[in-house]
């Protein structure tokens, strides 16, 4: 895995899984890998590993079960997608309609680009 | 695990260590840095009992390490630098063999994983074998000791690309809670995401000893198009500087290791005085 240069580890881990969860490799209700297998996997300091979990564990995004390991919460999917929404609105929208705004793309070459995908005009 | 209070040692007149203190604990792999001769290899062998400190105290597991009992000699590993200590005419599997019983805790599977996750013929002469291959016969023996204090010195020196990796990922699924790790190094790079705490040491005292969660609080490690006043330290990379700051607004950034260590060599004083105080 290629890690940003700016995030912290953890919060790279923790939106790592987050996003797994999205996507559904790790089903709601069903174990997450363990921290151990999870720092090997990444080549990370199992206590960075046991800090995202600890942050998944405040936001409601995983549960412990004590001496079985971490499971994803019930309905952890839509607390994902709310705050992958927020993140997306507040951080990363404001970045491209500030490019937008540089490179003077007009709106109906941008709704094409984002309705159509590739092909506009 | 490790008590040190008021250490210094002496090679004839030249001081290396002077009045350094610090404490360790299990379930905690950390990095050692320091400039050349900081005395970083010097530590390592008053910790392992190879070097008898001048003056003041050094408590590895309520032992005193230069005293080499055995119960103590029987809980630690150090693994130097040089590895060709190791290269007998045998095999890795044989030198395991006879070296294995001193080490109660010995896992003799983890032994053989970590052999064939090096991709490494632990049947093959040990003096055929390069140096990048000897090392790696080194430290498949030295985390299998499963000891309770292991000292590695170096160890990504003489590891090929893949192997450093492979390094990272063993340390993180090998090394045990109850094991407390101490790494020495100058690739930062080798050993990123793996080393927490960090201890920055010079000859005259333990410059900063703290976990990255608290390094985050304390400083940040940001990229700007120019150097702000109060950076800390900066230096030129891709799309502006690389600076460090004090952090007083919570905000919260990747430590950058090498950063952080160019940032405590130029500002001793007040990077020791920020972290001091709770």
């Amino acid at each position: 895995m290629n890690f940003d240069e700016h995030k912290p580890i953890y919060l790279q881990i923790a939106d790592l899984i987050c996003e797994k969860i999205l996507n559904d490799a790790y089903p709601e209700d069903e174990r997450v890998p363990s921290i151990r297998d999870m720092g090997s996997l990444l080549g990370v300091n199992p206590n960075t590993v046991m800090r995202s979990f600890e942050y998944l564990k405040t936001i409601e995004v995983i549960y412990d079960k004590r001496g079985v390991g971490f499971f994803v919460t019930p309905g952890a999917k839509q607390v994902v997608k709310n705050i992958f929404k927020q993140a997306f609105l507040n951080e990363e929208l404001p970045q491209i309609v500030k490019k937008v705004k540089l490179l003077d793309i007009d709106s109906e070459t941008l709704y094409n680009h984002i309705v159509h995908g590739q092909q506009s005009r | 695990m490790i008590q040190i209070k008021d250490l210094s040692f002496k090679y004839g007149n030249k001081e290396v260590l002077n009045h350094i203190s610090m404490n360790l604990e299990a379930g905690k792999i950390y990095g050692l840095l320091g400039e050349n001769g900081a005395g970083k290899t010097t530590l390592l062998k008053i910790i392992g009992g190879l070097q008898k400190p001048y003056c003041g105290e050094c408590l590895v597991c309520n032992e005193i390490p230069f005293q080499r009992n055995p119960s103590f000699l029987s809980r630690i590993y150090y693994l130097p630098e040089e590895t060709e200590y190791i290269q007998n005419d045998c095999s890795a599997f044989d030198y395991a063999k006879l070296n294995a019983p001193f080490y109660p805790k010995f896992d003799w599977e983890k032994f053989h994983t970590i052999l064939k996750e090096f991709d490494l013929d632990g049947s093959k002469k040990l003096n055929k074998l390069s140096h990048g291959q000897t090392k790696k016969a080194a430290i498949s023996f030295a985390v299998a000791t499963n000891v309770d204090l292991l000292l590695l010195d170096e160890p990504s020196n003489g590891l090929d690309i893949p192997s450093k990796t492979t390094f990272r990922r063993i340390m993180a699924e090998y090394c045990l809670d109850t094991t407390c790790t101490l790494i020495s190094t100058h690739q930062v790079r080798d050993l990123e995401n793996l080393i927490d705490p960090i201890i920055i040491l010079d000859n005259h005292a333990v410059l900063l000893n703290e976990s990255l969660e608290r390094i985050s609080e304390k400083l940040c490690f940001t990229l700007e198009i120019s150097v702000p006043t109060d950076a800390l330290y900066a230096e030129p990379t891709l799309g502006g500087y690389l600076c460090v700051r004090r952090n007083e607004y919570g905000h919260e950034s990747r430590v950058n290791i090498e950063a952080l260590f160019n940032a405590t060599m130029q500002n001793k004083t007040s990077i020791y005085e920020l972290f001091k105080n709770a």
